[in-house]
């Protein structure tokens, strides 16, 4: 196991979707090499930070043309249900 | 399918959007009968979720407000083709990112090719090791970190910013993403590793231990 076949599992590992032999020998590989180590946590960092990040709160400009659009085109008022 | 079961890099404890609540069965239901409140309801639920993914898709806002407009306005004239196999915002996603795939077509009619062969080879390699330590997001205010995100994503070619927004941010799995795109399960795997590696380096300038602290 070398840097280059650790960075090719990379997203199987985050995933734990590999076979136990193969998940053992990657972390053999982590203990004794930094900057594999790093690329694991800063990917792994990388994906929680987006996944974590809620969406924006709709313009209020952009949210209104929604609620007319549904108006138009359904026939019921927009109601503020959220 | 719970999203959540498949990837374990979901928070332990879901975001207010992630949260399935349990009237969304009957909103579904009620919606495909008529009721045009039921349908509201959910629109007012995603239309955050769905106007982010339309902005990271077509990168115009023009576009990603038609494409969310069209998307809810199809869902709901589509409803009765929904048959309940999968959750109903999964459903949402698939409409909107055909959608919006068509707004960037039509754009840039030349650029845009999700199926082409892409060189996964060489340029994989991190390069940039730098440690970023315990929680580098807190770093930044809520909206600086938004504006942090979204332009790092930007940054990225359709082809793999498209995989990511779907397998990462909407949490689909890798069948639903690839059935989503037309692409196969490696392909589909080979975009979100370059995606995750791409995106770890932009990052980097943000993150790593030292910036902005």
């Amino acid at each position: 196991m070398n840097c280059k076949s650790i960075v090719k599992e990379l997203s199987n590992y985050l995933e734990e979707g590999l076979e136990p032999s193969l998940k053992s020998s990657i972390e053999r590989h982590l203990e004794n090499c930094e900057d594999c180590r790093i690329v694991v946590d800063t990917t792994k960092k990388t994906v929680q930070i987006f996944c974590n990040s809620e969406p924006a709160p709709l313009p209020e400009d952009t949210r209104q043309r929604l609620r007319d659009a549904l108006f138009k085109h359904l026939g019921h008022p927009h109601t503020e249900k959220r | 399918m719970s999203a959540s079961k498949l990837n374990p890099l979901t928070p332990r404890t879901p975001l207010p959007s992630q949260v399935v609540k349990d009237d969304e069965g009957s909103l579904v239901a009620a919606a495909k009968s008529g009721d045009i409140s039921a349908f509201e309801t959910l629109v007012g639920r995603y239309e955050r979720k769905i106007f982010r993914l339309a902005q990271n898709i077509t990168q115009n806002r023009e576009d990603a407000e038609d494409v969310m407009q069209e998307s809810f306005l199809k869902s709901y004239q589509h409803l009765g083709e929904f048959q309940g196999n999968s959750r109903f915002y999964t459903w949402l996603v698939r409409i909107a990112v055909n959608q919006a795939l068509m707004k960037l077509r039509k754009r840039r009619p030349n650029q845009v090719s999700l199926d082409e062969e892409i060189d996964t080879g060489e340029d994989t390699m991190p390069r940039e090791v730098e440690d970023w330590g315990p929680s580098p997001e807190d770093r930044y205010e809520q909206s600086e970190l938004g504006q942090i995100l979204s332009s790092t994503i930007a940054e990225l070619d359709p082809p793999f910013r498209i995989v990511f927004q779907l397998r990462d941010i909407e949490e689909l799995s890798t069948e639903e993403t690839a059935e989503a795109l037309g692409l196969s399960i490696p392909a589909v795997k080979s975009r979100l590793l370059r995606a995750r590696l791409k995106l770890r380096q932009k990052l980097n300038r943000y993150f790593r231990q030292g910036e902005n602290s």
